[in-house]
C-alpha cells in the first residue's frame, strides 16, 4: 500500500477526510449533536403538555418570537414547529444519517477486510452534503417566520401555503433545501456501501460469510437507493405548487377568503410520493440497528447467532415487504377501501419475518454465557422494545383496528418503541462496542451500566403510557389535551417527569463519550474477544486499515465456543482445522 | 440567577462524573485489573438487575392496565363499533400474552444465562424444524387476525347511503360545519369558486333546486339507531374527523370526497348513565372543584363556552380535528347529541334553511 505513506495535513486528516474511519466518526458526532437538539426539542413540548400555557425556562432555548410576550407560552403554532423539527431531526439527522453514516461508513470495510470504500472522494461528498443539509435545518430554526411546522411528513396543503401556517413560507423552502442536499448526500454514500460490499470482499468472504451488521446495512442502502429519489421527487412537485403555480397536490382551496386557482391536484397523491420513501424509511431506520444488535449479542453470549440463514432471509424478507406496504399510513384518507384491505394483508405479513428475528435472538440468548457490557445491555433491550412495539403494530396495521387510533397517541407510543427506542438501542449498543475500535480506548463501563438503566426505565415511563392516551382517544400534535378528557393530566405528567428525567440522564453519556475519547483506558486490540476483521486491526486504526496484506477468510463470523476449540471464539481469518466442519 | 443555579448542577455533576472514574480507576489499580473488563461480579449484578428491572417493567404495565383502564374509551356506540371492539379486544389479549411470554423470557434467559468464567456456552447454530414451527404459527395466528379484519373493514367501508340521513361535514381552520340534506335527502350542489365568506361561507350553489332547504347547523343531532351518512369538504388543509365513541375516522381533504356510514346506537342520555362515563365525568369535575372560583370561570369559559352554573360538567359526544391543520388544530371540536326521532325532529324544525344562518369565526 502506498497511500497510507503519504503527508496529511490537519485539513485532510479531520476535516475533508477521505478515510472511511474518519467520515464515520463526522456523521457521529453530527448525529449526536442532532440528537441532543431533537431531545431538548422534545423536553420543550414536553413541558408544555404537561403545563399548557404556562412558560418554562427551556424555552428561552428558542428565538423570543416562539413565546407569547405576555405568559411567555409557547406560541401554538411554535408548538406544531418544535414537533415538526424534533421529527424531522431524529428520523432523518439521527437514525438515518446518524446511524447508517456511522456504522455503514465505519464497518463495511472493516469487517468485510476492503482498505477503504470504493470511493472515497463520493465518501467525503456524502458527508459534506449532510453537513450543508444540517447547517440549513438549524439556520430555518431561526429565520423569523420559523422552520416548518407541518409536521415531519410535510402534507401539503398545510406545507403548501404560508397563510395557513406561519412556518409554511421560508421555513419550508429551507426545509426542501435542506432535505435535498440530504438526500444527495444518503444517495451518494448508499452507492457506494453497495458498491463496497459487492466488489471489495476480501478472498473468501463469501456472502454467505458476511456479518450480519453488513447484510443488514446492504438490505438499508437498497432501501434508501430506491426509496429516497421518489421523495426527492415529491418533494419537487411540492416546490412547483409553491412557487410555479402548478397544482400537483392542490384543489378547491380557500386562500385568505379567496378561491384559489388550483383545480384537479390531489393531496392524496402525495401522501402516497411520501409513503412510498416513508415506510422504507422506517426499516432503513431499524435494520441497522437489528444487524448490529445481532452482533453484539452473538459476541457477548458466546455462542453463534441462531439461524443465521433465516435471519439473513428475513432481512431480505422484511427490506422486500417495506416497499408493498406503505399504504397502511393512509387507511384513513378516503383512499379506495379496497387498497386497504391489500395493504393491510401486506402490513401483516411482515410481522412473520419479524417474529422470527425475535424467536432466533431469544434462542440465542439460550443456554449461553452472558457477558453484560454495556453494549449487550442495549442489544437486549432492543429486542425488548422490538417485542413490545412490533406486537401493537398488530393493531395498526389491520385496517379496521386503525380507524380508532389512527393519528392518536397509541401510534406516537408504538413508533417511538419499535422504531425511537430500538433504533436509539442499537446504535447506542454500536457505539459502546466499537468504541475501542474507534478511539483506541475504552468507555467507562459503570457509567455506561449507569447511562442503560437510566434510560431504559425512563424511556419506557415515557413512551408506554402513551399507549392509554391513545386509547382513550388523544390525537397527536395537540398543543393541549382537549379538556374533556381532563382526567388524563395524571398520565401526562408521569409521561413528561420520565422524559425530562431521561433527558438528563443522556447527559451520562456525552460526558462519557468525550472524556473516554480522550481519557478512557487504553483499549487492548480485540477487547471483546470478537470474531469479526475489524479486531484483527491495529489499534492505532491506520489508513488502509491493515499494515501488511489483507486477511483472508476461512470461516463465518460466528464460531463462538465451537466443541473442539480452545479458545472460545475462532477469528473469521483463522484457516479451518483438519476435519473442521464451518458451522 | 436560575442559569447560575444550572451551571452549578452541571459542574457539580461533571465533577461526580470524574470522580467515579478516578476511583474506579484506583480500585483497578489496586486490584491490578483493567477497570472497564467486565468481570464475572459484573455479569452476577447485571444480570440481576436485569430480572429485576425488566419484571418491574411487567409490572409496571400490569399497574397500568388496572390503574388507567377506566380512562380508556368506553365500548363503542356505533353498530359497526361493536364489531370492531371485540376485533380489537381479541387482538388486545393475544399481544398481550405473547408481550408477556416473551418478555419474560427475555429477562429470565438474561438473569438466568448470567456469564460465569469457565462456563462454555452452547454451540447452537440453527434448527430447522424448530424455525419452520416458529414461522409456520405465527402465519397461522396472522391469517387469523387478517381475515377476521378484512371482513370487519369491509362492512365498515362499504355501506351506500341508501336508507341513510346525508350530513355533509364542512371544515376549514379551525372550525366545523354541518349541512343536512333537509326534506329531499339531498345535498345541493357546491363550488369553491362560489366561496363568499359573508353571505356564501360554504360556497354553495343557491341556484341547486337541492340547496334551498339544507340546513347550515354548528353541531349534529343524530337520531339514535338510524343510519348516518357523512359526506367530508375541507376549504384549506387536510382535516380529519375523529369521532371516537362512534370508532368513526376520516380525512377531510380539499378537492377531493369522502365519506364515513355508521349507525348511532346509544343516546347522549344513555351514556350518560353509563358508569364509565359517570366515573370519568366524576374525576373530570372533581379536577374543576378543586380550582379558585376565577380558575374555574376561565376555565369553562375558554374551554366549554360556560359559566359556573352549567356545574357539573356533563358528557358529550365529540368530534375532534385529527389531522395537524395549523395552530388550533387541538381545540377545533364539534358536538354531537344523538337523541330519539321526536327529540331531533324538534331540534332540526328550528334550524333555519340555507340563507338564514351565516357562519361566524370564533
Ligand atoms: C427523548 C425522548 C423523546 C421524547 C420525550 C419524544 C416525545 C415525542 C412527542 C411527545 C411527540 C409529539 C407527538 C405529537 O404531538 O404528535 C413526538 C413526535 C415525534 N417523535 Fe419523538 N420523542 C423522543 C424521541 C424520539 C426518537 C428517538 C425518535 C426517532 C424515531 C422520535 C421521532 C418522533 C417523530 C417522527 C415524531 C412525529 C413528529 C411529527 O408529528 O411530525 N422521537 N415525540
Ligand atoms: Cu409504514
Ligand atoms: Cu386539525
Amino acid at each position: 500500500m502506498s497511500d497510507h505513506h503519504h503527508k496529511e495535513t490537519f485539513i485532510t486528516k479531520y476535516i475533508f477526510s477521505q478515510d472511511h474511519k474518519m467520515i464515520a466518526k463526522q456523521f457521529l458526532l453530527t448525529g449526536i449533536f442532532m440528537a441532543l437538539v431533537g431531545m431538548l426539542m422534545s423536553a420543550m413540548f414536553r413541558v408544555q403538555l404537561a403545563n399548557p400555557g404556562e412558560t418554562s425556562i427551556l424555552y428561552n432555548l428558542m428565538p423570543s418570537n416562539w413565546m407569547d410576550p405576555d405568559t411567555g407560552a409557547l406560541l401554538q403554532d411554535k408548538y406544531l414547529a418544535l414537533v415538526t423539527m424534533h421529527g424531522t431531526i431524529l428520523v432523518f439527522w439521527v437514525l438515518t444519517a446518524g446511524l447508517s453514516g456511522t456504522f455503514a461508513n465505519f464497518l463495511i470495510p472493516l469487517q468485510i477486510g476492503a482498505r477503504d470504500m470504493a470511493s472515497g472522494f463520493i465518501n467525503m461528498l456524502s458527508y459534506w452534503f449532510f453537513f450543508a443539509a444540517t447547517v440549513v435545518l438549524i439556520y430555518s430554526i431561526y429565520v423569523p417566520s420559523g422552520p416548518a411546522s407541518a409536521g415531519w411528513t410535510i402534507y401539503p396543503p398545510l406545507s403548501a401555503e404560508a397563510s395557513y401556517i406561519e412556518g409554511s413560507g421560508l421555513g419550508m423552502t429551507l426545509w426542501l433545501v435542506s432535505i435535498t442536499l440530504f438526500i444527495v448526500g444518503s444517495l451518494l454514500g448508499g452507492l457506494n456501501y453497495i458498491v463496497t460490499i459487492l466488489n471489495l470482499r476480501t478472498k473468501g468472504m463469501s456472502m454467505k460469510r458476511l456479518p450480519l451488521t453488513i447484510w443488514a446495512l446492504f438490505v438499508t442502502a437498497i432501501l434508501g437507493v430506491l426509496s429516497f429519489p421518489v421523495l426527492l421527487s415529491c418533494g419537487l412537485l411540492l416546490v412547483f405548487d409553491r412557487s410555479f403555480g402548478t397544482s400537483f397536490y392542490l384543489s378547491d382551496l380557500i386562500i385568505g377568503g379567496e378561491a384559489a386557482h388550483h383545480i384537479g391536484g390531489s393531496p392524496i397523491l402525495f401522501e402516497h410520493l411520501f409513503w412510498f420513501l416513508g415506510h422504507p424509511e422506517v426499516y432503513i431506520i431499524l435494520l441497522p440497528a437489528l444487524g448490529m444488535t445481532s452482533e453484539v449479542i452473538s459476541v457477548n453470549t458466546r455462542k453463534p447467532i441462531f439461524g443465521y440463514q433465516a435471519m439473513v432471509l428475513s432481512l431480505l424478507a422484511i427490506g422486500f415487504l417495506s416497499f408493498i406496504v406503505w399504504g397502511h399510513h393512509m387507511f384513513m384518507t378516503g383512499m379506495n377501501p379496497f387498497l386497504g384491505s391489500v395493504f393491510a394483508f401486506t402490513t401483516l405479513l411482515i410481522a412473520i419475518p419479524s417474529a422470527i428475528k425475535v424467536f432466533n435472538y431469544l434462542t440465542t440468548l439460550w443456554r449461553g454465557n452472558i457477558r453484560f457490557t454495556p453494549a449487550m445491555l442495549f442489544a437486549i433491550a432492543m429486542v425488548s422494545t422490538f417485542i413490545t412495539g412490533g406486537l401493537t403494530g398488530l393493531i395498526l396495521g389491520n385496517a379496521p383496528l386503525d380507524i380508532n387510533v389512527h393519528d392518536t397517541y397509541f401510534v406516537v407510543g408504538h413508533f417511538h418503541i419499535v422504531m425511537g427506542l430500538s433504533a436509539i438501542y442499537g446504535m447506542l449498543a454500536g457505539v459502546y462496542h466499537w468504541f475501542p475500535k474507534m478511539y483506541g480506548r475504552m468507555m467507562n463501563k459503570n457509567l455506561g451500566y449507569l447511562h442503560f438503566w437510566g434510560t431504559f426505565i425512563c424511556a419506557y415511563g415515557v413512551f408506554f403510557p402513551m399507549h392509554f392516551l391513545g386509547l382513550a382517544g388523544l390525537p397527536r400534535r395537540y398543543y393541549a389535551n382537549p379538556v374533556d378528557m381532563g382526567q388524563i393530566t395524571d398520565i401526562n405528567d408521569i409521561i413528561t417527569f420520565f422524559a425530562l428525567a431521561g433527558a438528563v440522564i443522556q447527559f451520562i453519556f456525552v460526558f462519557n463519550f468525550f472524556y473516554s475519547i480522550f481519557r478512557g483506558s487504553p483499549a487492548s486490540k480485540n477487547p471483546w474477544k470478537a470474531n469479526t476483521l475489524e479486531w484483527t486491526t491495529p489499534v492505532e486504526r491506520i489508513h488502509g486499515n491493515w499494515p501488511g496484506d489483507l486477511p483472508e477468510v476461512h470461516r463465518w463470523a460466528y464460531d463462538y465456543s465451537k466443541p473442539g476449540a480452545e479458545e472460545d471464539y475462532i477469528p473469521q481469518n483463522v484457516p479451518l482445522k483438519e476435519g473442521e466442519s464451518e458451522h | 440567577m436560575i442559569y447560575l443555579l444550572i451551571g452549578g448542577l452541571l459542574f457539580l455533576a461533571i465533577v461526580t462524573f470524574v470522580q467515579i472514574i478516578r476511583v474506579s480507576e484506583l480500585l483497578s489499580k489496586i486490584r491490578n485489573k483493567d477497570v472497564n473488563e467486565v468481570t464475572e461480579n459484573d455479569n452476577n449484578i447485571q444480570g440481576k438487575i436485569l430480572l429485576v428491572v425488566g419484571f418491574g417493567f411487567l409490572v409496571f404495565v400490569i399497574w397500568q392496565i388496572v390503574a388507567w383502564k377506566h380512562l380508556i374509551l368506553p365500548p363503542a356506540s356505533s353498530l359497526h363499533g361493536v364489531e370492531i371492539d371485540s376485533l380489537m379486544n381479541t387482538t388486545m389479549m393475544l399481544i398481550l400474552v405473547v408481550f408477556f411470554i416473551t418478555s419474560i423470557i427475555l429477562f429470565f434467559f438474561g438473569f438466568k444465562y448470567r456469564g460465569i468464567k469457565g462456563r462454555k456456552a452452547f454451540f447452537y447454530a440453527h434448527n430447522n424444524k424448530l424455525e419452520i414451527v416458529w414461522t409456520i404459527v405465527p402465519a397461522i395466528v396472522l391469517s387469523g387476525l387478517i381475515v377476521s379484519g378484512l371482513k370487519v373493514w369491509d362492512s365498515t367501508m362499504n355501506v351506500t347511503s341508501e336508507n341513510s340521513q346525508i350530513i355533509e361535514l364542512h371544515s376549514r381552520q379551525f372550525q366545523w360545519a354541518a349541512r343536512y340534506a333537509g326534506e329531499d335527502n339531498i345535498l345541493g350542489k357546491h363550488d369553491f369558486r362560489l366561496i363568499d365568506r359573508a353571505t356564501n361561507p360554504l360556497s354553495l350553489d343557491k341556484g341547486d333546486k337541492y340547496t334551498i332547504d339544507d340546513k347550515i347547523t354548528n353541531e349534529v343531532h343524530l337520531v339514535v339507531g338510524k343510519p348516518v351518512m357523512l359526506k367530508f369538504r375541507s376549504d384549506d388543509v387536510i382535516h380529519s374527523a375523529y369521532i371516537p365513541h362512534f370508532r368513526v375516522q376520516m380525512n377531510c381533504v380539499p378537492g377531493v370526497r369522502t365519506q364515513f356510514g355508521f349507525t348511532p346506537t346509544k343516546t347522549t342520555q344513555e351514556m350518560r348513565e353509563d358508569p364509565q362515563i359517570i366515573r370519568q365525568m366524576q374525576e373530570l369535575n372533581d379536577r374543576i372543584d378543586a380550582m379558585s372560583l376565577i380558575e374555574k370561570t376561565v376555565f369553562l369559559d375558554e374551554n366549554f363556552a360556560k359559566t359556573v352554573d352549567d356545574l357539573p360538567l356533563k358528557f358529550d359526544y365529540q368530534l375532534l380535528c385529527n389531522k395537524i391543520c395549523g395552530s388550533a388544530h387541538y381545540n377545533m371540536k364539534m358536538k354531537f347529541v344523538v337523541e330519539t326521532q321526536e327529540e331531533f325532529d324538534t331540534w332540526i324544525a328550528q334550524q333555519k334553511e340555507v340563507g338564514g344562518l351565516v357562519l361566524t369565526k370564533k
